[in-house]
């Protein structure tokens, strides 16, 4: 049988041992554990109703009387500030593009998963938690997981009453579709454009509520800096990024839905704008930042074509529904044109070791498989140089196959078109090959973090007063994301989640009054200025770009696919040096008091340069693979990722506690008492 | 590849602008046409020379955020052979030695910020007038209970997918943004759920595009030929017949 067919690794290398000391310590402090003390207890699928009960409320009259800031205007900020603002308060919004409806959720491609079981195939609300659960590899907390899957059905209601335009069957209702790591269609899409017409829908309502007068909208504003003034989030601090001008917003609770750090490699899918400044600022500022290793890698992405690559183009997951994904089973067959390889000299190498969900594996397994074949030297499409952990060079083709011509010969052209149209034309657009006629090569790339500031329940973070939405937190996906499931999280976190657990901490507001005058507002406005001034002073030889791009190699070699005790040591070595290089001979031109790109970019990978160490950090310490974060020192025989819950069942939720000095490690034990702790498999 | 670029710099909203040339050596077929760009500006800081300002963000032509008018071309239309946005047109689409004007999209909606970073908010005060279906979160009735035929549930994507660039705007020769404001009026048209607001809904947005700058319609058709999500013309005439039939029934509510 195919399956037993042991991955290379096995059969070429034992597992190495784990160590018995762990060098991890010399860079973190162990701290005190800390709980979520907002779930409810009693049965999981009576929380949520609970909580909503026991949650204070506002008077709809005093609602108005307390403003709430929202950073970001994607899936999450933009559903959260408009029905925050429905609901009466009074609502800031901001964002760095220069409109709400460009936030980077409007790429995602494939869809959105929601427990409605239209097609009768034993889909539930349950089912979709413990998928989720099980696809995030045992890492998520139960208790927001089932409220995700809890208020799923809702969100397609919500949608559709909207005018989002999701595929529809001929009798007029809504189709559906499969995605990785399941065995149920409940994917609702919209063509390979689902995002932003999702994004749409939440920017069609946040405009009716600007238009309402209930949310004020600053676009080209970029976060700088939390303010928090007696043990809560306050305001924040913002540079105009048109004017130069830093100013400070004062509310009653700060909200942050600011998207992941997936940038913090340099090339990933993210949007170029995509930062970590909000989140890694209130993670200065006392916010803990909850298991930053865990960043998805994701299997179908165009291949990196040369050194001035700027950024990587997704392939939706949902080409896997019809798309076969292989190599040749001969490495001198990586030249030839994939048509003149015969059936019998491919290796579909996924359908062969995972014949139960064959091409729909999760993410993080699909990915480290193409890696896997590709080191083997079965890649496809150019040679590309790489200097290995070691220092040596050596050439390898990264690429795979996705295939569709079996597809095509099934359903016909046209039938494949209506489905996958735009993303073939896309691939075409970027590669110059057809996909009609040849395979197209794909290969993974940094996607999503699943890691982000740490929040209870309620989704509020350590800080009281600042809750954080969506991507930019850590808290429903584990070690790693099912696809179609940041959609339905951003808009869950957006429309349903936020606007009903915030409204029991405002109800103790309006707080006393803050202003320029309050001491931390008015440090929190200085040290920002200061910090610009202070980039704009070095006037260095290298530019930004260069930096990052060096701290993205760093990070995609020794903290990307594949992760080890000592790779990990030499990435925080590299890291530190690059940091300190960066200060001292960074160059950005022109003035504050400008639109200033250079400016922009600069304090963007000022703060991925502090992140990466954490990551890294983080990576060491947990000496178990699982989901997106493998340690080579952990797997089964069979090359998976292998846990070790006994010891790391846990949520890492790291204190900064300055620079240069070691981070605080916080674990929030994970307890499974619904869903019994397995080994993933999709064979 | 060499590729001399005549690029307009614009230091303010206020400035006064011109064109500068620039010359790159070593472009590849590959590189995507903002990636040049990139190139552009790291040769340019390495020579203490403020490098040009330009708006991308998704990179994958679908946030909406690039746009340069390339040979007199709003996204470069004429390199690329399909429709496309800037951030989608390569390299591959040039010669050896070719030339290139680059200049920011021109309107009276859209006022210059710097070089080729224009401000477009005024699209977004359209919306605002009323591109919207008004349902409260939480309020929305099961998504089975309305179906809506297919043909034109596929009508309202198609128009539903304007990325809002504002290419159809730059091209026009009055400035004005009826294919944008079209797209949305037949997208929520389109729909069973966009009924109840749809004479409003074409009054309050006209009225909003009319005063935000933007110029009036003579059926040109520039727009159409270089929007990247090829939203067609006909989407105007969908327009018009709302606004004019919105002008004789009586919706209670006015404009």
């Amino acid at each position: 049988m195919a399956a037993t067919v042991k991955n290379s690794k096995t059969t070429t290398e034992a597992p190495v041992q784990a160590s018995t000391t762990d060098p991890a310590l010399g860079y973190y402090t162990p701290g005190t554990d800390i709980h979520d003390t907002k779930a409810p207890a009693g049965p999981i699928d009576k929380k949520w109703a609970q909580r909503q009960f026991t949650a204070k409320l506002v008077n709809p009259a005093n609602r108005r009387k307390l403003t709430v800031i929202v950073v970001g205007t994607g899936l999450a900020g933009g559903a959260a500030a408009a029905t925050l603002g429905e609901a009466g308060y009074n609502v800031l919004n901001f964002c760095y593009q220069d409109s709400p409806r460009r936030a980077h959720s409007i790429a995602a491609q494939g869809g959105i998963n929601a427990a409605k079981n239209y097609r009768n195939d034993n889909d539930s609300v349950y089912r979709l938690f413990y998928d989720t659960v099980k696809g995030g590899d045992y890492r998520a907390r139960e208790t927001n997981v089932y409220r995700l899957a809890e208020v799923s059905p809702n969100i397609i209601d919500q949608c559709v009453a909207q005018g989002v335009p999701f595929a529809r069957e001929y009798g007029g209702l809504l189709d559906t579709r499969s995605f990785g790591g399941v065995q149920v269609q409940r994917t609702f899409y919209a063509r390979g454009q689902t995002g932003q017409q999702l994004l749409i829908g939440a920017y069609q309502a946040l405009e009716r509520q600007v238009n309402a007068g209930t949310v004020t909208m600053h676009t080209r504003h970029e976060m700088v800096e939390l303010i928090v003034h007696d043990n809560r989030a306050r305001g924040i601090v913002t540079r105009d990024m048109v004017s130069g001008k830093v100013e400070s917003w004062y509310a009653d609770a700060v909200v942050l839905a600011t998207g992941g750090y997936g940038n913090v490699f340099f090339l990933s899918t993210n949007a170029m704008g995509c930062n970590v400044t909000a989140t890694w600022r209130a993670h200065r500022k006392g916010a803990y930042f909850a298991n930053p290793c865990f960043t998805q890698i994701h299997p179908t992405c165009i291949p990196v074509h040369g050194e001035t690559q700027s950024k990587l183009t997704l392939m939706s997951e949902s080409l896997r529904n019809d798309g076969r994904i292989w190599v040749p089973k001969k490495a001198e067959d990586c030249t030839k044109d994939p048509r003149q390889i015969p059936e019998a000299d491919r290796d579909y190498y996924l359908e062969r070791i995972y014949p139960a969900f064959g091409n729909l594996v999760p993410r993080d397994i699909a990915s480290r498989q193409a890696k896997n074949m590709c080191d083997e030297g079965r890649g496809v499409g150019p040679l590309v140089t790489e200097v290995t952990q070691d220092g040596t060079k050596q050439q390898r083709r990264r690429g795979v196959y996705l295939d569709f011509s079996d597809a095509i010969e099934r359903l016909g052209r046209k039938a494949v078109s209506d489905k996958y149209g735009n993303l073939f034309d896309m691939y075409e657009q970027i590669t110059g090959e057809n996909p009609y006629e040849t395979p197209m090569r794909i290969y993974p790339a940094v996607h999503y973090t699943m890691g982000g500031l740490w929040v209870d329940y309620d989704l509020e973070s350590s800080i009281p007063g600042l809750y954080v939405c969506g991507e930019a937190n850590f808290s429903d996906h584990g070690a790693n994301r099912l696809g179609a499931s940041a959609l339905m999280q951003g808009l869950a976190d957006g429309y349903f989640v936020l606007p009903n657990t915030i409204n029991d901490y405002l109800a103790a507001g309006p707080f006393e009054k803050v202003d320029d005058n309050t001491p931390e507002a008015a440090e929190a406005l200085a040290s920002a200025s200061e910090r610009i001034n202070r980039l704009l002073d070095i006037k260095g030889s290298r530019s930004v770009d260069s930096f990052h791009k060096e701290l993205g190699s760093i990070m995609w070699e020794y903290c990307g696919m594949e992760r080890t005790e000592e790779g990990l040591q030499i990435a925080i070595k590299k890291i530190r040096a690059l940091r300190e290089s960066y200060w001292k001979d960074v160059k950005v031109t022109g003035v504050n008091e400008d639109f200033n790109q250079a400016l922009e970019r600069a304090g963007r990978v000022a703060d991925f340069m502090e992140l990466a160490e954490l990551m890294c950090v983080d990576a060491l310490h947990r000496r178990e693979s699982c989901g997106g974060h493998f340690r080579r020192e952990s797997q089964t025989e069979d090359g998976e990722a292998l846990r070790h819950d006994d010891e790391y069942a846990y949520v890492a939720a790291w204190e900064f506690t300055g620079d240069g000095q070691k981070p605080i490690l916080h674990k929030e034990p994970l307890e499974y008492e619904f869903i019994e702790l397995k080994q993933r498999s999709y064979k | 590849m060499k590729i001399t670029l005549k690029v307009w710099r614009q230091a303010e909203g206020e400035a006064q602008g011109s064109m500068e040339t620039y010359q790159l050596d070593s472009v590849a077929e590959e590189m995507s046409f903002l990636e040049m760009l990139d190139m552009l500006n790291e040769q340019l800081t390495a020579q203490d020379i403020e490098p040009v300002a330009f708006d991308s963000d998704c990179r994958e032509g679908i946030c909406g955020m690039c746009g340069i008018v390339i040979n007199g071309s709003p996204h470069g239309r004429y390199e690329s052979p399909v429709p496309t946005t800037t951030c989608q047109l390569h390299m591959r689409n040039f010669h050896d030695g070719d030339v290139v004007e680059i200049e920011p999209w021109r309107a009276g909606a859209f006022p210059v910020i710097k070089d080729l970073v224009v401000d477009r908010t005024a699209l977004d005060r359209i919306v605002a007038a009323g591109g919207y279906i008004s349902v409260n979160t939480g309020s929305a009735p099961e998504a089975h209970s309305t179906p809506a035929p297919k043909l034109q549930a596929d009508r309202a994507f198609d128009a539903a997918t304007c990325i809002g660039c504002g290419a159809c705007v730059a091209a026009c020769p009055n400035g004005s943004g009826m294919l944008f404001t079209s797209a949305k009026v037949t997208h929520l048209a389109n729909l069973p759920q966009g009924q109840p607001e749809r004479r409003r809904r074409v009054k309050a947005m006209i009225a909003a595009h009319d005063a935000n700058g933007f110029g009036g319609c003579q059926n040109i058709g520039e727009c159409a030929s270089v929007c990247p999500k090829q939203i067609p013309l006909e989407s105007i005439a969908q327009l018009n017949r709302d606004l004019i039939a919105s002008l004789f029934r009586a919706d209670g509510k006015s404009a």
